[in-house]
């Protein structure tokens, strides 16, 4: 009897057992993970006219209804949002496609969550940018598969690989912010990141990264998905983080609990 | 029954007592009363029969099992190949000879314990420590023996052939010490090695790791770009990692008014925002490029050093001591980069002679 008062003493003083912030975690992390792969589903590319009139217009109230309050009326930037004058359609499908933007706080770092807009909005949105001053544009699909693996290895592994590591599983940067894991990054959505180098990340531009070695970073990212890794399990590719962790807790657990059975005597 | 185990106990220990020097240990006045051995507790192996046949049965179905795992590992071998090309097969291969080696061996051993714990004969015995000391005999006998041998060999008498093994042996090491000089660089002062990268005057900055020089003009606002020296490409394979671990750095282009320089001078290392900084961490030589194209951090993946890139790249974080060495650059009549000079400073991490 004791014991239970006290227990729902301690639930009552709001701090959550471990294994309830352990279960939290795991549903939260799966949800990401989840709603992540709903939102690649669904951004097959509609077939869109982006220099037709009323796609633009249809972009213009779309922007002006939920971008203008932090980018501004005409798209000029205020001090919570930067101009869009002349940042292009790639850089508006990039962020509007995967979720970015709108963001839902302005923080350092703008997560990737469920697309709010339909394909068909998104790319009026980003007609609608690109109608302002010329900036890149949404690549083509003959812009993004047929590259050289192992060049791409080598560019990616030079230019993407400190901040995204090697394998794509992404990392850490500066105060919170983070590099995202590519696995699961559409092929366009990739080569407009590159292009326009959204939040944190750096442009690469055609001069710096050319078309075709974008083209071949794509392959190498696309090859990585589609082979499973040759020394077996991953765990989640982070390294000498996660294989640490698996060694000194399984590992040497199992040696711990081995030396404890050999030592105690029989029953 | 238990009575007399206890009495049988507490004389044992009394004879412990007896026998057992103290050595050095430490005695308190408050010395707790020996206890003796703890009454003899019976395994249920030793009571129950049918479990002392169970247990038996474990320990013969490892050993048979080892049996298994190892023609397992066998068949393993011959039935997971490895084929050329395919690193798969390569997996299954390591892994299922692996898997039977490793149930073999784990299957000896746990029934080999499992079998001393709980089927061997299970009692307490007592054996005595014997006193380390040997006796008078034995220690002057040993005293006698290299008194013997030094008379007989001339060990002190005959000082030229003792100084001469002295001597030998001492020598002996010597090779090794020059075997090891050799494989620091030789014909040229490591010092001076390591104050120095192939930057110089005129050199080209070019992408890593195709060698094509680049352009003032290709550098957009948030360009991050991995140069090495143009000629670093001509270099013979072994020459090129040493050069380009020295070598490496990081261009980028920010808006000219989100520098900040301490001189005029310093500003003049620069061209219109764009700005050329080794890439090796100052902390111990990490490839430092993970760069924030709106906060200008450059953050060091391996102890988390943070430089800020639009104030001379200032450590604003992590334990490396002094900020990024910056190459000095300039654009010629073609529009291409140019480095004005070396480094004005070593890059890396610091070293004894750094600063004389």
């Amino acid at each position: 009897m004791f014991i239970r008062k006290n227990k729902m003493n301690s639930s009552r003083t709001g701090r959550r057992k471990p294994i309830v912030s352990a279960a939290l975690l795991a549903i939260g992390l799966s949800l990401t993970g989840g709603i992540y792969a709903a939102f690649t589903a669904t951004t097959a590319s509609a077939e869109v006219d982006l220099k037709s009139p009323q796609v633009i217009e249809e972009g213009s109230k779309l922007f002006a209804a939920n971008c203008a309050t932090c980018h501004g009326q005409q798209a000029q930037g205020t001090k919570n949002g930067p101009s869009l004058i002349g940042v292009g359609a790639a850089a508006v499908d990039f962020q509007v496609g995967t979720g970015r933007m709108p963001m839902e706080a302005n923080s350092a770092q703008a997560p990737v969550k469920p697309v709010e807009f339909k394909d068909e909005q998104v790319k009026a949105l980003a007609a609608y940018v690109a109608s302002l001053a010329p900036g890149p544009s949404i690549p083509s699909q003959s812009q993004l598969t047929g590259g050289n693996v192992a060049a791409g290895g080598e560019l990616f592994r030079i230019n993407c690989a400190m901040c995204h590591n090697v394998a794509g599983a992404g990392g850490a940067l500066t105060e919170g912010k983070y590099a995202p894991e590519l696995k699961n990054v559409s092929a366009v959505h990739i080569y407009e990141a590159m292009l326009t180098g959204p939040q944190n990340m750096p442009v690469f531009n055609d001069l710096n990264l050319t078309p075709s070695d974008k083209k071949d970073i794509i392959a190498y990212l696309e090859y990585n998905k589609s082979h499973p890794s040759p020394g077996g399990i991953e765990l989640s590719s982070l390294g000498p983080v996660s294989e640490g962790l698996f060694i000194w807790i399984i590992g040497l657990g199992a040696i711990v609990g081995f030396t404890i059975w050999i030592t105690a005597k029989s029953n | 029954m238990a009575n007399n185990d206890k009495a049988k106990g507490a004389v044992v220990a009394s004879q412990v007592d007896s026998s057992i020097e103290l050595g050095t240990a430490v005695v308190g006045p408050e010395e707790f009363t020996n206890p003796g051995l703890p009454p003899h507790r019976q395994r249920i192996t030793d009571v129950d029969p049918k479990r002392m046949k169970r247990a038996e049965r474990i320990v013969f179905t490892l050993f048979y099992a080892s049996i298994l795992g190892s023609v397992f590992a066998v068949f393993a071998y011959m039935y997971f190949p490895i084929e050329d090309g395919d690193t798969t097969s390569v997996r299954l291969n390591t892994l299922f000879i692996g898997l039977g080696i490793a149930f073999a061996l784990l299957a000896i051993g746990i029934a080999a314990v499992h079998w001393g714990k709980a089927v061997m004969a299970d009692h307490e015995g007592v054996d005595h420590r014997h006193p380390t000391r040997g006796s008078d005999e034995t220690r002057a006998r040993a005293v006698e023996i290299f008194q013997e041998a030094n008379e007989e060999s001339g060990f002190s008498r005959r000082t030229l052939i003792r100084n001469g093994l002295i001597g030998a042996l001492v020598a002996f090491p010597l090779p090794a010490i020059a075997l090891f000089r050799g494989l620091a660089p030789m014909n040229e002062d490591p010092n001076n090695l390591m104050k120095h990268t192939m930057w110089k005057k005129g050199s080209r900055l070019a992408h890593d790791p195709t060698g094509v020089p680049i352009k003032v003009s290709d550098l957009t606002i948030g360009s991050a770009f991995q140069v090495i020296p143009e000629d670093l490409v001509d270099l013979p394979e072994h020459e090129k990692l040493d050069a380009k671990a020295k070598a490496a750095v990081l261009l980028v282009r920010l808006k000219p008014e989100d520098l900040k320089w301490s001189s005029a001078e310093r500003e003049s290392w620069s061209y219109q925002g764009i700005v050329a900084y080794s890439k090796i961490c100052t902390h111990v030589g990490c490839p430092v490029a993970l760069y924030e194209q709106q906060t200008h951090h450059l953050l060091c993946p391996c102890h988390q050093s943070q430089f800020d890139i639009s104030n001379e790249s200032a450590v604003i974080f992590g334990p490396a001591a002094r900020p990024l060495p910056q190459l000095p650059i300039y654009v010629d009549d073609e529009g291409y980069l140019r480095a004005q000079s070396d480094f004005t400073e070593p890059v890396g991490p610091s070293f004894w002679e750094r600063t004389k």
